[in-house]
């Protein structure tokens, strides 16, 4: 008869320190061996890993009030601001906000060396921020303006919570004009020179469980060291099918999470500022999330290894920049992974902006958590919208 | 056979002449280009790295013409601390002083191999990559 798991039994053997886990690594291994018939019944819990630049992160910052109060209209953590219009002392700060001097692309490529990204990080850090807020005054809030320093222990709430993050699969970046690129992957040499990619692969959380059969809306994850959530789809989440020109299927791609968690337990080594040459700053997250092994489908999904997984090569130097819907075909991060791949005939360099050992370190950190049993699943009150719901990206007129 | 990386500075004056063959020819020397660069004003700088047995008189030579020659100090070192092992810099780097150490996808550093081009200190998207002088 078919296994099938549910995630009170699964949780009821990792309190008991019984529960079988193991990282997507070794699934895939394991499932070589022995089968998928095999593994499922054995395995509870697959663990996977991601770690890179993920724009669409920020957090929620609940300052506290001062003596007399001030109802901030704006605010600056170390001169990069954040947005306050939604109460008298909270501000979200992003991860791709730079500082109003910051030179930008003036001097093109700029360099953006400090963002909303590196904010995060040093408050994760516990370094002390400068705080500058200015007011417009009112009767119960009526202080104009504040300069001072706060810690991350000092102010009330600290939430990282980010729109869009852990996207599923990612385009392989190359330029095919004939200057070098400066791009959010990276900087791209001119005629072919080099080719970038941004997934762990076979670690990747949503190329392991591509249909969301397991992942939705409370879905409990490793998040930037800490522990934190799946709370809704992420944003552009268009979790469909790619295909080549000859109709052929290359894989799930392009769903997306949205998560958060309290930044107070996260860590520095897991929230790192991050500066892409000429394009700008952003933040890189390390995300891990379980996937219970409930049935045989699942697993299957999950013991997918680079070999059987596949990026679009996109041209950053035209296509991608003018929206235009065309690919120089697919290759597998096996291929990427090994360092060149063929475009066009060429030879061509590859190199991640995402790290595989780090991703790597995340699985196996989740792994020894629920093994300890300090880490339960948390079973999706929803799940999200899979391949099957046909969503398609809007186009902005103009 | 000893080796030394120096770094050349020409007038607008020298920028033309055949300078480096003559190290070749004359001293028996060799020479590794690492990098080379004539401004709009004529004026040139080269960093080389020479090897053989009459480098000091190859230099002699060189000061004789008005070269100024000073010894390369400027180093790249990796911060570990900073370093996520990314690989962003690896395509990058043209010596291959920067590679992926495979299958474990670990970002090392060779800085025997480094040209000091500094193309990683500005591509590093974690500013992990340092100038040290």
């Amino acid at each position: 008869m078919a296994v099938e798991k549910t995630y009170q039994e699964i949780n009821e053997r990792i309190k008991k320190g019984q529960a079988v886990v193991v990282t997507a690594e070794e699934l895939i291994t394991m499932v070589k061996e022995k089968g998928v018939t095999r593994v499922t019944s054995e395995v509870d819990v697959v663990t996977t890993g991601t770690f890179g630049p993920m724009c669409s992160s920020g957090a929620f910052l609940n300052f506290g009030h001062s003596k007399p109060r001030i109802k901030m209209h704006k605010v600056w953590l170390n001169d990069v601001a954040a947005y306050t219009g939604i109460a008298a002392v909270d501000a979200f700060i992003g991860a791709t906000e730079v500082p109003e001097d910051d030179p930008l692309n003036t001097v093109h490529p700029g360099e953006f060396r400090y963002g909303g990204g590196h904010v995060i990080q040093d408050l994760v850090a516990r370094k002390k921020i400068r705080l500058k807020a200015t007011g417009y005054g009112t009767d119960c809030y009526p202080r104009r303006e504040i300069e001072t320093e706060i810690t991350i222990d000092d102010i009330n709430e600290a939430i990282l919570f980010n729109p869009r993050n852990a996207y599923q699969n990612y385009n392989c970046a190359v330029n095919l004009s004939s200057r070098t690129i400066y791009t959010y992957l990276g900087m791209l040499k001119a005629n072919l020179g080099n080719a970038h990619y941004s997934t762990s692969g076979q670690l990747s959380p949503l190329l392991k469980d591509p249909m969301f059969k397991t992942i939705g809306v409370g879905t409990r994850i490793f998040l930037g060291g800490g522990i934190g959530y799946v709370v809704w789809n992420g944003t552009q989440h268009f979790p469909g099918v790619s295909q080549d020109n000859q109709g052929q299927n290359f894989g799930h791609s392009g769903g997306t999470l949205s998560v958060l968690g309290d930044l107070k337990q996260m860590s520095p080594r897991w929230l790192v500022g991050t500066s892409m040459l000429g394009y700008g700053a952003t933040l890189t997250v390390g995300i891990g999330i379980p996937i219970p092994l409930l049935n045989e489908e699942i697993c299957r999904y999950a013991a997918a290894g680079d070999d059987e997984l596949y990026a679009p090569i996109i041209d950053y130097s035209d296509a991608f920049p003018n929206l235009i819907p065309a690919n120089l075909g697919y290759v597998s991060y096996a291929e990427l992974k090994s360092g060149k791949i063929t475009v066009n005939g060429k030879e061509v360099p590859t190199a991640p902006v995402s790290s595989y050992p780090r991703a790597r370190e995340i699985a196996g950190t989740l792994k020894q958590w629920i093994q300890k049993g300090d880490f339960l699943l948390g079973e999706p009150v929803q799940l999200l919208p899979n391949a099957d719901a046909g969503i398609k990206a809007n186009t902005l007129k103009g | 056979m000893s080796s030394k990386k120096v770094v050349l500075r020409f007038g607008a004056d020298l920028a033309d002449q055949p300078i480096i063959y003559k190290l070749v020819k004359d001293y028996d020397l060799v020479i590794n280009i690492l990098k080379a660069n004539v401004n709009p004003q004529k004026e040139g700088t080269l960093v080389m790295d020479i090897s053989g047995k009459n480098i000091e008189q190859g230099i002699e030579y060189l000061r004789q013409l008005g070269v100024r020659v000073q010894s390369l100090t400027e180093e790249i070192i990796q911060n570990g601390e900073k370093c996520v092992s990314c690989g962003a810099c690896t395509d990058i780097c043209p010596s291959g002083a920067l590679y992926m150490d495979r299958p474990d996808m670990l970002v090392r550093f060779n800085s025997d191999r480094c040209v000091v081009c500094h193309l990683c200190v500005k591509a590093c998207p974690m500013k992990a990559m340092e100038v040290r002088f």
